[in-house]
């Protein structure tokens, strides 16, 4: 059993899908992942009573929540300020000690005797990453947190993110309720990705249930995902696993740890790797098999955030950082490619007899 | 040029290519491009017919059109489209298909069409069979043909019996069954074959909307037989091969000395020398009767009648088999793969309803496939290599009376001018007299030579004329043996390739790196090396035996259909096939990359 403080840090490898509404939508779905024998970057999760439990003590009369109840959906402006006295009262408030103490006890836990280790703090919104509603984008993602303080701060901030004014201004929208608004956040261990980005198990351009699109980039997955690079494309077939497209791009920056200051920074991709591929084809069939894997686990089409590390053992390993139901194509209605007909060749009639014009 | 100021030139630009002026008269009348042609969208059939046309081989474009007409335009009304009409210009077969454009007459056409088609689906297996029993007969038909000699003197027999009839009249008559032959084999392959095609575009068209980014080649790989004709050839070298090192005679067959030299030091190694002559001639008929091209040109003879071919490669197989590998093909493994692949993308279909079209539709596919693919071995292969054999006996008549230099120049004949020369002979037989032809053809012959040898440098273009809008009716393409990828390939500018890269189409997977080996001919098979890059025109079944120790094929032409595609899926070679000028880009001994997943070559150094 690990230090859970009262179940408020839950381990990766304790939690599952459906404990999504005590961890959130990402955490949850980390820790079906690690149950599934995925790969992924071990780590836990601060449940989303932690996050409740904060709010009650800083705010007993809730006054957060009708603050955000009386805003007006188009009035930015007063959305923003809000948001902002909002976010100052969160990140200024002291942590409840059993709080605190959990996190530090997991983050302990998840170190080892290697001493601080560089994490991602990333929040797990309860109405994030569902297929109904995409909060993607939205909350906030901390990456490479060394140290217990700066964790503690992180969370914090996660907290506090879920009171951006585009977080606020996009749930007055879409008329999401305030009351039983949580918030679970993961603390992961950082991989140092060689190269990194997402994988579709279904194509985002037709449709196309039989075939993985891969995009990659070298560094950290944040390149790819904000889109300040043109990643390398890879379109392969489920069924054959032959490669039916491949478009290596120019991609002139990269993301990598900022080892001085903690976070993140964008540096120009050397010359001589701007043109190379950052996969070879074992590393393309490698993600397709786990994206099969993870579509087969969850029964849907799902969209996947990846990178390839060094692992522990010396070596390099494909991790899955996070993973979620495709939401554009699952939505949206499609004609049948065809019927069955009477007979066999009525299929040629049809096809042949000129009432289809393409 | 208003509305078509597009890639094409018009039919009526086109020049003559220098000196070779006077062509036309190589061909028949109605073969001339004509002013109102310059309204029509022509194309190049460079799948059928990749080289400038011999006068006599434009009988395979001619019979096959008429029997082609006939099948879609009155036979099974095809509702969308009529016959092809054929031009030649500078040696080149143009194409069109005639449309049916006015809905009232589609409709017409379609219940016809219905009821006649319908007929021939409902009763595939039967009229088949009946069929492969028709084919049969008629090459033993046009086997026994007789080519009267001419002797001095007729047969006593023709006395005796009270025959009444004198030799000469049966040149007419094997000529013209020769002929007839022809026209008769073409039409039982236009009996099924369009019929065919539009099972396999249905479910093409099903795939491609069911699975947007489906590679072509993934399509054909469910449809396509592996129990088919096409690989027997093949596996007749192998047991050949077996055979040999057994016998342990293998290294009298790779030693590069002439086929003869080698059956002659075979027959004297007595015993078993002779049991493997034995199985040698078993082999031979039909398995070697395969034309190195695809029946269509009188050259491209047959593995049969040039023993180096099959010998090479059999000597390759031996080598193979005493390294210690396998030579195998692992039919059970190819099966239980085409299998998986069918269950995979059934299951990936959105619903029961798609997955029970998915059922009618490939189950035509099985249903009409055996003859799409064997039909070919019976028709272009066998037959027609039979029948160009036939046709050389009346060449060596005509040699004989001295009326052409050579038996081959007899394909410099348009086939009217041969029987026209064929009953000049018969004619000065009869007379005691020397006949005219000998100071008229020679000299017309040899300058159709020289024509012919000078058109080959030409470039044709890959289309004429204004690109009309129902070029996607899917009856169209099938005629003009034209995919949405020919399309796709037109539409590409030429400007947007660089000039290292050619685009064709992916037909068998994977990337490789090599040296490239560009052979136009499929004589020169013996030339290629271990590990090089096969650079040619168009590969067919017969190249099969060099796949085994070549990294890559690229070809000027052919689809994913082709057996080319087919046989080098199964080597698990990459191959792009239909790049229109590899073999004018190309040179040998430069580094390429094949990219069999995409469908480019680029060209490294």
């Amino acid at each position: 059993m690990t230090q859970t403080g009262a179940g408020i840090a839950l381990n990766f490898r304790d939690i599952g899908i459906a404990d999504r509404p005590t961890v959130g939508g990402k955490g949850a779905s980390l820790g079906e992942l690690t149950r599934a024998g995925i790969r992924v970057p071990p780590g836990f999760v601060i449940a989303t009573a932690a996050f409740e439990r904060f709010i009650a003590e800083i705010d007993p009369q809730g006054s957060i929540r009708r603050a955000i109840e009386g805003l007006a959906t188009g009035d930015l402006v007063t959305i923003s300020k809000v948001a902002e006295g909002i976010r100052e009262r969160i990140v200024g408030a002291p942590m409840p000690g059993d709080i605190q103490r959990a996190i530090l006890a997991g983050y302990a836990e998840l170190c080892g005797d290697a001493g601080d280790q560089p994490v991602a703090v990333r929040s797990s919104a309860t109405s994030e990453d569902s297929s109904e509603a995409s909060f993607a984008g939205l909350q906030e993602t901390y990456l490479w947190i060394r140290g217990g303080e700066a964790v503690l701060h992180a969370v914090r901030d996660c907290w506090a993110s879920l009171y951006s004014a585009e977080s606020v201004s996009y749930r007055l929208r879409l008329k999401l309720p305030e009351e039983g608004l949580a918030m679970g956040v993961v603390i992961q261990r950082m991989v140092n990705s060689r190269c990194s980005g997402v994988m579709f198990t279904r194509s985002p351009l037709t449709g196309d249930r039989s075939v993985i699109a891969i995009e990659s980039s070298w560094g950290l997955g944040s390149s790819v995902v904000s889109g300040v690079v043109t990643p390398d494309k890879y379109v392969l077939s489920k069924v054959t696993g032959e490669i039916v497209k491949r478009t290596v791009s120019h991609k002139t920056v990269e993301h990598v740890p900022d080892l001085a200051a903690g976070g993140v920074r964008e540096i120009p991709v050397a010359e001589e790797r701007r043109d190379a591929p950052c996969l070879n084809d074992a590393e393309i069939a490698e993600l397709a098999r786990i994206g099969k894997l993870v579509e087969a686990h969850y029964h849907c089409a799902q969209d996947i955030e990846w990178a390839f590390a060094p692992d522990v053992g010396g070596g390099e390993s494909l991790y899955l950082l996070q993973s979620r139901p495709e939401t554009i194509w699952a939505n949206k209605d499609s004609k049948p490619a065809a019927a069955p007909k009477a007979n066999a060749f009525a299929h040629v009639f049809d096809l042949l007899g000129g009432s289809k014009k393409s | 040029m208003s509305a078509n100021s597009r890639a094409f030139p018009l039919p009526s630009e086109i020049r003559d290519v220098p000196g070779t002026e006077g062509w036309e008269t190589m061909y028949p009348y109605f073969t001339r491009f004509r002013p109102e042609d310059d309204k029509v969208f022509w194309f190049y059939n460079a799948m059928h017919f990749p080289e400038p046309m011999p006068a006599f081989d434009v009988v395979t474009a001619e019979i096959p059109y008429q029997a082609l007409g006939a099948f879609t335009t009155r036979v099974f009304s095809f509702p969308t489209t009529l016959g092809i009409d054929h031009r030649i210009v500078n040696g080149r077969i143009y194409i069109t298909a005639n449309p049916v454009r006015d809905p009232a007459e589609i409709g017409r056409r379609l219940a016809l069409f219905q009821e006649r088609a319908g007929f021939y689906y409902q009763n595939w297996n039967r009229l088949y069979d009946e069929w492969k029993g028709r084919m049969l007969a008629l090459i033993k038909e046009v086997e026994d043909i007789e080519v009267p000699t001419l002797p001095e003197f007729d047969d006593i027999e023709v006395v005796t019996s009270g025959r009444g009839i004198g030799q000469n009249h049966y040149v007419r008559v094997s000529y013209h069954r020769c002929v007839e032959a022809f026209s008769k084999m073409w039409h039982h392959h236009f009996e099924f074959l369009m019929l065919g095609y539009g099972a396999y575009l249905v479910f093409f068209e099903f795939c491609k909307k069911a699975f947007p980014e489906i590679a072509d080649q993934t399509v054909a790989r469910m449809v396509a037989g592996i129990d088919v004709f096409m690989f027997r050839p093949d596996e007749e070298l192998k047991k050949l091969a077996r055979l040999a090192v057994e016998l342990e005679i293998d290294g009298k067959l790779g030693d590069g000395s002439n086929p003869a030299d080698i059956l002659s030091a075979l027959e004297q190694m007595g015993a078993p020398g002779r049991k493997w002559l034995d199985q040698l001639q078993e082999s031979r008929h039909p398995w070697f009767l395969m034309s190195t091209g695809d029946g269509f040109y009188h050259h491209h003879r047959s593995w049969n009648d040039d023993l180096s071919i099959p010998f090479s490669a059999i000597a390759r197989y031996a080598e193979m088999l005493k390294a210690g590998k396998s030579i195998e093909r692992p039919t059970a493994a190819l099966k239980v793969e085409r299998e998986r692949i069918i269950t995979e993308y059934r299951s990936l279909l959105a619903t029961d309803e798609e997955r029970g079209a998915f059922d009618q539709m490939l189950g035509l596919c099985h249903l009409v496939f055996p003859f799409v693919e064997d039909h070919k071995f019976y028709c272009e292969h066998w037959f027609t290599t039979i029948w160009f054999n036939k046709l050389r006996e009346f060449g060596a008549l005509l040699a004989r009376w001295d009326v052409i230099a050579d038996p081959e120049d007899f394909f410099h004949l348009h086939h009217t001018e041969a029987d026209l020369a064929l009953q000049e002979v018969s004619l000065a037989w009869a007379a005691g007299s020397a006949p005219a032809g000998r100071g008229y053809w020679k000299p017309i012959l040899k300058e159709r030579k020289r024509i012919w040898e000078k058109l080959k440098e030409w470039s044709p273009p890959p289309a004429l004329g204004p690109i009309p809008e129902d070029i996607a009716d899917p009856a169209l393409q099938m005629l003009w043996g034209i995919t949405s990828e020919t399309l796709a390939t037109w539409a590409r500018k030429p400007d947007a390739s660089n000039e290292h890269e050619l685009h064709g189409f992916a037909a068998s997977p994977g990337i490789a790196e090599g040296v490239a080996r560009v052979l136009m001919n499929a004589n020169d098979i013996g030339l290629m090396q271990d590990g090089e890059i096969l650079v040619c025109p168009v590969t067919n079944p017969s190249w099969g035996p060099v796949f085994g120790k070549i990294r890559a094929t690229v070809s000027d032409i052919g689809g994913t259909m082709s057996h080319a595609a087919i046989v080098a899926r199964e080597y698990g070679m990459p191959a792009v096939v239909g790049t229109g000028a590899a073999t004018k880009r190309i040179k040998t001994g430069q580094r390429l990359r094949v990219d069999g997943n995409t469908g480019v070559v680029t060209i490294l150094s």
